[in-house]
Order: C-alpha cells, then sequence, then structure tokens
C-alpha cells in the first residue's frame, strides 16, 4: 500500500462513508458475507486488492487497506476475531477513488477476507493471511 | 537472434563449463596446494558493470572462523534445492571437490581438519585488498553492503557500531541496508546515517503513524554508461524478530506492492539496470523476484547463505554472498539498450592466509581495538570441542549458553535465540572475551529467569517453528530454531504450525513436560522492554571461568522428522 497522509485525508474528505458494522447482528463470517451478498455468487478476481502485511508487526493495531475502483461498497472481515465484522466502506457517486485504509486488532493468526460489491452488483473477494507471532529470534 | 532469457540461460551453462561463475577456476588450483591471491582474485572482466556486493558481516573486522550449517532444511518448493543443501550434496551439487579449499569454505564436512590447511576467513583489511584489487581493473565498480554491519562484536557495541562504520567507510561503500543497525536504537541510528557518505536505503521502511516512507527508496549510479538504479530492502520483519521498542517510530514490511512500484518508477525514469539490494532472506528475495517484474539482480542478505553460482527466477539473477566477512561477490554485467544481456559471477573467499592484508585498512583496524584490546583478549578458558552455531536446531555455541543458563541461573530449562551469526572457535583454542561476544554481543542481552507452563513453552517451539519452516517464504523471519538446554522434543518439520511440537521431556527427570506445570526457565534476548538479568556474556564467562575447560558432549536432545 502506498497513499500519503495527504491522500488518505483527501480520501476522508470525499465521500467515503465507514460504518462499523452491528457486532450483535453477525455472528459469523458466513452470515456476515451473506447479508452483504444477498447469497449472491462471489468471484475472485482483479476488482479488488486487500494490503495487508504478512506478518502483524503489533496484532493490536494491524494497518490493513482495500481498493476497488469499481466497487460501490466493499466489506471487511477477521475471519479469526470473536467479532469478524470490521466495517463496510460504501463509496457513492462523488468518490474520488475507492479506496479505504484503516488499522485492526487481530486476536490471532487469520484470513482477512474483503468483498466488493460492484457497480454491476456482482460480488468479487480477496483474502489475505496475518499472522499474529510472538517473534523474538531474527537471525 | 538470442532472446534475453536464452543468453542468460547459456551464460549460466557457460559458467558451469568454464568455470567462469562461481568457484570453479580455484577448486582444482586449491587441491594441488598452489592457492594463491591471484587466483582467488581472477576474472576475466565482462560487459561494462561490475558490482562488488558484501552482506551480513556482523561486525567482523578480523579473520574468524565460521563453520557453516550441517543442517539446513528447505520446505516446499524450496526444499533440496539451494541454499537448502549442505556438506557432501552441496559438494556434488557444485561439482567441488571433496576436501578442497572451497569445499572448506562453503560446507561443514571436515571442518576442523580442514580449517588447519585452509586457515581463518575473512578480515576486512583483507576484503578492502579484494576490493581495490577490482576497482584497480574496475574503477566504477558499485561496492554495496547488504546490511547487518553495525553488530556482532565487543568493539562494535562498545562504540556503538562507530568501529564498523569507519572500516566501511574506508572500504568505499555506496549504499547499504539494515537490520540489526536498528538495535542501536532510532536515536543513533540517525546519528550514523546522518553522517554517512552514502545512502541507506529501505523503500519498506516506513513512518509507523502515518504509513508513509522512511527512508530514501533508490539512489542512482551512472556507470559504464548505462544508468543503474539500486533499490533498498531492509529487513521486513525488524519490529517483530527484534525489540520494536528500540524503534518505535518505524513499520517494515516486505511491501512488494511497493518494490513493484519502486522498478517502475526507476525503468520510467530511465534505468538500464534495476539492482536491489536486499535483506529478505533468500527465500523471501526467490518469492519476491517471481512476483515483482523487472528487476535485473537481487543482492540477497539475512540467511548468511553463500551460493557458488547465481540463482536464476525468471529473468532475475539473485546472488548470494554469505556472511561474516567470508566472501565477497563480484558481479559483472553487460548492460546495453537498457538491459542486463549477460553476467559474469564469483563468489570470492576471503582466505586470510592467501590475501595479503589492505596495509591502511589494517592499521584502521587495529586503531578502532586499540581502546579495548586487553578486554577483548583476555582468557576465559578453553575448548576441546569444536564451538559453532550456525544449523537449523542447535550447535556448542548455544549447548554451551544453555549449559551456563542453567548453571548460573538456577533453571530447569534455557532458550537461546535461533540467531546465525557468530563465529567458530577450533578445538584446543583459548575462548577469550571477544569470542564470547562475537557469539552474544547485543543491545538487549539481559539474562532473564522466569517461569513458564509448559503449555506455553510448547507455543514458544511452535511458534518459532512456522518462522522457520512455513511453506511460505514470506511467513518466514529467517532466523534458526530456538536453542534449548534441559529440554528435549521432536520436530516434524512438514506438518503445519500447532503440531509440529510433540514428546517434550524435561531431560534431567526424563518426565514428559505437563502442560499445566511451571517450569523454571533462563533465556537471553527477549524483545521484551524491562527484561532484567545480568548481560548473557557475564552469564557465559563466569561459567567458563568455573569449569576451565569446555567439552560438550554431543546434543541429541532435538529429533527431526518429516525432512
Amino acid at each position: 500500500m502506498n497513499f500519503s497522509r495527504r491522500e488518505a485525508l483527501a480520501l476522508a474528505l470525499g465521500s467515503v462513508a465507514a460504518a462499523a458494522i452491528p457486532s450483535l447482528a453477525l455472528a459469523s463470517v458466513d452470515e456476515a458475507v451473506a447479508a452483504f451478498t444477498g447469497g449472491a455468487e462471489v468471484g475472485t478476481g482483479p476488482g479488488v486488492t486487500l494490503t495487508a502485511p504478512e506478518i502483524a508487526e503489533n496484532g493490536n493495531t494491524v494497518p490493513v487497506s482495500v481498493d476497488a475502483p469499481d466497487a460501490v461498497a466493499i466489506l471487511v472481515l477477521a475471519a479469526g476475531n470473536p467479532t469478524p465484522a470490521v466495517a463496510t466502506f460504501k463509496f457513492g457517486e462523488l468518490a474520488g477513488a475507492h479506496m479505504a485504509s484503516t488499522r485492526i486488532r487481530l486476536s490471532q493468526t487469520q484470513d482477512v477476507i474483503a468483498i466488493a460489491q460492484l457497480a454491476d452488483g456482482s460480488f468479487v473477494r480477496a483474502s489475505s493471511e496475518v499472522k499474529v507471532t510472538i517473534g523474538g529470534c531474527g537471525g | 537472434m538470442i532472446s534475453r532469457r536464452e543468453f542468460l540461460q547459456a551464460s549460466v551453462a557457460a559458467s558451469a563449463l568454464y568455470g567462469a561463475s562461481g568457484v570453479g577456476n580455484w577448486s582444482r588450483l586449491a587441491a594441488q596446494q598452489a592457492l594463491t591471491q591471484d587466483q582467488l582474485l581472477q576474472f576475466d572482466a565482462f560487459g561494462n558493470v561490475t558490482l562488488i556486493h558484501i552482506t551480513d558481516i556482523h561486525a567482523q573486522l578480523k579473520p574468524i572462523w565460521f563453520r557453516e550449517p550441517e543442517i539446513n532444511i528447505g520446505v516446499g518448493d524450496v526444499k533440496g534445492i539451494p541454499p537448502h543443501i549442505t556438506g557432501m550434496d552441496f559438494i556434488k551439487e557444485f561439482n567441488l571437490q571433496p576436501g578442497s579449499a572451497e569445499a572448506y569454505a562453503l560446507t561443514h564436512e571436515d571442518f576442523i581438519a580442514l580449517g588447519k590447511t585452509y586457515g581463518k576467513m575473512g578480515g576486512m583489511d583483507r576484503v578492502a585488498t579484494v576490493v581495490k584489487s577490482i576497482r584497480a581493473e574496475r574503477p566504477e565498480a558499485i561496492i554495496l553492503d547488504g546490511g547487518d554491519t553495525w553488530h556482532g562484536s565487543m568493539t562494535s557495541l562498545l562504540t556503538k557500531g562507530q568501529d564498523v562504520v569507519n572500516v566501511m567507510n574506508k572500504l568505499g561503500v555506496e549504499a547499504m541496508t539494515s537490520h540489526w543497525e536498528w538495535t542501536l536504537g532510532t536515536e543513533r541510528v540517525k546519528e550514523i546515517v546522518d553522517a554517512l557518505p552514502f545512502p541507506f536505503l529501505g523503500q519498506n521502511i516506513f513512518d509507523a503513524e502515518w504509513d508513509e516512507p522512511a527512508f530514501e527508496p533508490y539512489t542512482w549510479f551512472e556507470r559504464g554508461g548505462a544508468k543503474i538504479a539500486v533499490i533498498g530492502q531492509a529487513f521486513p520483519y525488524m519490529p517483530i524478530a527484534n525489540p520494536g521498542w528500540m524503534f518505535p517510530e518505524y513499520s517494515f514490511g516486505i511491501r512488494d506492492e511497493r518494490m513493484q512500484e519502486m522498478v517502475e518508477e526507476v525503468r520510467a525514469a530511465g534505468a538500464d539496470l534495476v539492482v536491489v539490494l536486499s535483506h529478505n532472506g533468500f527465500d523471501v528475495d526467490r518469492k519476491m523476484a517471481s512476483r515483482v517484474k523487472g528487476i535485473d539482480v537481487i543482492l540477497t542478505g539475512h540467511t548468511h547463505d553463500a551460493i557458488p553460482e547465481p540463482v536464476l527466477v525468471g529473468e532475475t539473477i539473485l546472488i548470494a554472498s554469505g556472511s561474516h566477512g567470508k566472501y565477497v561477490s563480484r558481479v559483472d554485467l553487460d548492460v546495453r539498450d537498457g538491459k542486463m544481456m549477460g553476467f559474469r559471477h564469483k563468489l570470492i573467499p576471503i582466505f586470510a592466509d592467501v590475501i595479503t592484508p589492505d596495509a591502511e585498512m589494517a592499521a584502521l583496524i587495529d586503531a578502532e581495538r586499540a581502546p579495548f584490546k586487553d578486554q577483548l583478549e583476555e582468557v576465559i578458558g578453553k575448548t576441546e570441542s569444536l564451538l559453532y552455531r550456525r544449523g537449523n536446531f542447535n550447535g556448542t555455541w548455544d549447548d554451551l549458553i544453555c549449559d551456563a543458563m542453567l548453571s548460573e541461573r538456577d533453571a530447569e530449562i534455557a532458550m537461546s535465540p535461533g540467531v546465525r551469526w557468530g563465529a567458530s572457535v577450533m578445538p584446543g583454542e583459548n575462548i577469550t572475551r571477544e569470542d564470547i561476544h562475537n557469539a552474544t554481543s547485543m543491545t538487549y542481552p539481559n539474562c532473564y529467569r522466569t517461569e513458564m507452563t509448559g503449555e506455553f513453552l510448547n507455543v514458544v517451539l511452535e511458534d518459532v517453528a512456522d518462522n522457520l519452516f512455513n511453506t511460505d517464504p514470506y511467513y518466514q523471519q529467517g532466523g534458526d530454531m530456538v536453542r534449548v538446554g534441559g529440554l528435549g522434543y521432536s520436530i516434524d518439520v512438514s506438518k503445519p504450525i500447532g503440531s509440529r511440537i510433540s514428546n517434550m521431556t524435561l531431560l534431567k527427570t526424563g518426565e514428559a513436560i505437563d502442560p499445566a506445570r511451571t517450569y523454571i526457565v533462563a533465556g537471553w534476548a527477549s524483545v521484551n522492554e524491562g527484561t532484567e538479568g545480568p548481560p548473557i556474556w557475564d552469564v557465559v564467562e563466569d561459567h567458563i571461568r568455573k569449569i576451565g575447560t569446555v567439552k560438550l558432549d554431543p546434543n541429541t536432545s532435538v529429533d527431526v522428522t518429516g525432512v
């Protein structure tokens, strides 16, 4: 991931609406996905890019970013957290860039998942394993 | 018309036939006991650009003994391929003669006996001679340092890296990247970097708060009529493998998307040749080379591998130049029309008794050491066993260090970090304070004594094993397995995390480790801030003084399967 503070601020001033998903509503990854897609098939492909570290430097604050130029919304999930839902980013017509970044807490090594709803109504998925380690033995 | 890919392949084939790459030329000469400096440096200049690569010297300014690993297991796609071959397999793979100088330099086979024949290796005064010789022929040769330079000796610790910085500046280094440098702390790193006459590169070093690039990603050279970009890649797992509290301002990571952007940026700016000066570790670099397009040469580092021939990934060549000043790589390249058309390579072994020390550099090194000479050279004890560290599971140095912790800290179990640095000591030699520091020197040396449950000990072993044996190199941190004393275990390296470790046994009683029981554990090199205890070198020194002569039994406490 590489966008500067200025771009991030510009992004924030654009038309990204980040809404935290009510944690009680969605108990599992499958339910969260189903609620987002309405049961539609989710493809894999180049439509959405998820950027996350391979190994978290600090599991309490892991930077992740999502980028899907054709998206109207992007769902982000941390599959191994007690509450998998992280956020749904919605992009309006005036959104300059359909990308967002945030920092999340990961309780353990797990997959972070991003599902983008594209303008044509289809869904694409990207996931990335983020390892949370005790570390300490670098050569 | 021959394509670039065919040319590279042809070039490798030719190098195997004619010894244009690697160690071929001097192997037969060495077997005839006719090793000379001229033969070590013999190289038919090629093309128009020369790179000189040295990496992971770990502050070793003087010649040292260094035994290469006997066990260096590769998993997944890299099983059984360089650098994951050792000993006789390595000798066969690269057509070396057993007992020859290169077999001694590159493998552990017959190390003690061959050491008597071929002597110590390394020494920055010898390296200076090699660099000067290459530069006499190729005045525009670019000298690049892959990092792990300012750490690893008693003098580097006492001078906060300044002795090595002075030596590398005199050598004429033109760019570097970093890893253990950061364990000097942010303030000291910045102080040194501000005074360096060359850039401190790292496209993957970011400001932790704002997630913005914090250091120069690349630098430019115009040499031999070619425009050359050198992109730096620092060790990706800095705050995980080493104490993040010492450099909290920075975040690292592999960031191969940004590496791709940097390659495209320098190509767009007219780079004829793109070189990555990396501290990723060999397997991480091999994977990165398959994902990032447009890199011509990766000068690898971190995992301390010495490979006598370049490894090709697509159209990228990977150069592995070993560690501790044992080798210098010379890479001659034919760069024309914005492309690398071919290469010639030699991993030059620094045989300390064959290569004449450069007088100026020798004087500088001695001047740097002079204030500490008495401390360095004080004899603490003697060893009847070879003391070495490298290997995936254990080495005699860490057996000795673990024994020292068990005894001096009155612990049931001892843990020593699986770092890959540390010079060897030959049987029959005295152990000096400098020798102990060569195996222990660091800025977070406190030897803690604490309680851990059997369950937690299992978690530690599983976690570290996954850093080494995860089949995806991007999840490997490049160290070896944590060394243990007082504890035996079995490991199946082919299994996933959580199921590799079994049969954990407390050696003192022969009983199985009880997950619920609490054990007294001593260890050192904790990444946690505020760790208390005496410096590990004092613990080891006290132990050696008490026993007088070190004699270690073979370590059979780790049972390895799944290879």
